[in-house]
């Protein structure tokens, strides 16, 4: 019975890193960069919520009942989604756009740089104290069938992932949009003498990530509602594990990743012995299969063009 | 005089300090073959590039249909009714021949033309209807070049520059792949053509400009290019 609530539990973390994972990857196939910022849109996304919530709070303090609660819990997610959507488009314009073209370690630090400014921006709002955002109308308590005992965020948290990447998975393979992202992901020239903006589609793609990044944001919150301005960093360091892992530039690579990573990481925890060796069992596992497949699980070998 | 669809003028490109177009000046009028051949790196695909707006001019004017294209991002220029098939086919891999077709038709709005185009490409290219679920990569390289220019003709060219369009086929689909041009021509298309295959080019064209290291040497009528005794020693083989 452990056994089922552990492996339950991973499945559903799996899906929070599999939706960050999902970010890195489509950025990395589309614009061929690595959004080492990315983990930093989790922690606004948690932020967001935080600042509308309360101010949701105040606006309805008269009609306040649970359905209200809840119906602005969620007006608190989309509102981070939202911004954590603009703010995507804003940094892949501002930051990476004038670098196209450029080499891709200037690239890369500027990524970085992008991560630092956003966590010190951070600091600076809201102090590095850490602030706890319970999102409290979503939590419904422990789910119990016969041994098993499991928290309904856990299952929110996992059938929600599992929509967002059904729903991602046909977006690609049957929009215009979806089609024209794996045709640029594949040959950005030849992409472009079909009429595909490329730009507009880098554009869509940052915007598509972060609005993930966003919501994944969430789910870590109802998990442990504590937010700092380095939230971000681990969570983001292990969805970029999960995306190199299934094969960085392959979606279905990035969610099979994710959610092995999950399951591995809940597991390790279970373990008393090894549990405090979780992040370093994760990276090894990373390590051994770099060793033994260097593309990914599902990742092609790059043919390079002359 | 026909219409003029294409004027470039004194076009010059370089690739930092090389300068791998030295102010070359070509037009091609509507309902024309017109090739472009010489050796390689004499400057054929930087050209095709540039007026297809992938590489910017340094100096120089390219005129599409009267209209100055020289600053139009690439993606623009696909609507105004330039298509450009390039070097190597690179159609889609990982998108399967149907999903490539409408790749093609990615500017088109009128889903009733995006049709009728599909149903003329697939009555051209049969092979490509039979194999409309496969994947591009699994293609041979003929059935791939096909799909490329079935691809732009979903575009509703009225303009189909041609990068060497029969490179690594067999001399029996090398024949196929210019009998289609042709067609193209019947069906009203306008062609440029880059070809190593300057033989064949200059069958099919009702004119050839000569490249050689950036510069236009020659031009002409291509029935009379063809018999000019330096052209047949120089690229004919003969």
């Amino acid at each position: 019975m452990e056994f089922l609530t552990t492996f339950v539990n991973g499945l559903s973390l799996g899906g929070i890193y599999a939706m960050i994972a999902l970010g890195y990857t489509m950025v990395y196939g589309i614009a061929k960069m690595l959004n080492f910022a990315h983990g930093d849109i989790i922690m606004v996304g948690g932020y967001t919520v935080h600042t509308v919530l309360p101010f949701l709070a105040i606006l309805l303090s008269g009609v306040y009942n649970p359905t209200v609660a809840i119906i602005s819990s969620i007006i608190a997610i989309i509102a981070a989604m939202v911004f954590c959507m603009m703010l995507g488009i804003v940094v892949e314009k501002v930051a990476y756009k004038p670098l196209r073209g450029a080499s891709p370690l200037a690239v890369l630090i500027t990524a970085i740089g992008v991560s630092y400014l956003l966590q010190s921006l951070a600091q600076m709002i809201f102090g590095s104290a850490p602030k706890h955002v319970n999102i409290k109308a979503l939590d419904f308590g422990i789910l119990k069938i016969g041994g098993l005992a499991i928290g309904y965020n856990t299952i929110i948290t996992l059938v929600c992932s599992i929509l967002v990447m059904i729903a991602l998975s046909l977006f690609v393979k049957f929009s215009k949009t979806g089609r024209a992202m794996v045709a640029v992901s594949e040959d950005k020239g030849a992409a472009q003498l079909m009429g595909i903006n490329v730009n507009r589609i880098i554009m869509i793609t940052f915007a598509i990530g972060s609005a993930l990044a966003a919501l994944a944001s969430v789910f870590f919150l109802l998990k442990a509602p504590t937010m700092t301005p380095t939230f971000g960093s681990l969570p983001g360091i292990k969805a970029f594990t999960a995306a190199v892992i299934g094969g960085i530039g392959s979606i279905p690579g990035a969610m099979i990743g994710g959610i092995l990573l999950g399951v591995i990481e809940c597991f390790a925890q279970a373990v008393p012995a090894i549990s405090p060796y979780t992040d370093a069992i994760e990276f090894s596992i990373l390590i051994i299969l770099l060793l033994v497949k260097p593309s990914g699980l599902l990742g092609k070998m790059r043919r390079e063009k002359v | 005089m026909s219409e003029r669809l294409l004027e470039v003028t004194d076009l010059e490109v370089y690739y930092g300090v090389i300068k791998a177009l030295k102010g070359i000046s070509f037009h091609v009028d509507r309902g024309e073959i017109v090739s472009l051949i010489g050796a390689n790196g004499a400057g054929k695909t930087t050209t095709l590039h540039t007026i297809t707006g992938l590489i910017r001019p340094k100096h120089g004017t390219i005129l599409y249909k009267g209209a100055d294209i020289g600053h139009i991002p690439a993606h623009k220029i696909v609507s105004m009714g330039m298509v450009h098939v390039p070097e190597g086919r690179r159609v889609f891999q990982n998108l399967t021949v149907y999903e490539n077709l409408l790749m093609g038709a990615y500017s088109q709005k009128n889903k009733a033309e995006i049709a009728a185009n599909l149903e003329n490409v697939f009555k051209q290219f049969p092979r490509l209807e039979e194999r409309r679920r496969q994947l591009a990569g699994t293609l041979s390289g003929g059935e791939q070049q096909m799909l490329a220019m079935g691809r732009a003709l979903l575009a509703n060219p009225e303009l189909i520059v041609l990068d060497e369009p029969s490179m690594g086929l067999s001399p029996l689909l090398v024949s196929e792949i210019f009998e289609i041009i042709k067609s193209f021509r019947e069906a009203g298309k306008t062609v440029l053509l880059v070809e190593q295959n300057a033989k064949k080019a200059m069958s099919i064209s009702d004119r050839v400009y000569v490249l050689e290291t950036g510069s236009i040497t020659a031009d002409g009528a291509a029935s009379e290019l063809i018999n000019d005794e330096r052209i047949k020693k120089a690229y004919l083989g003969e």
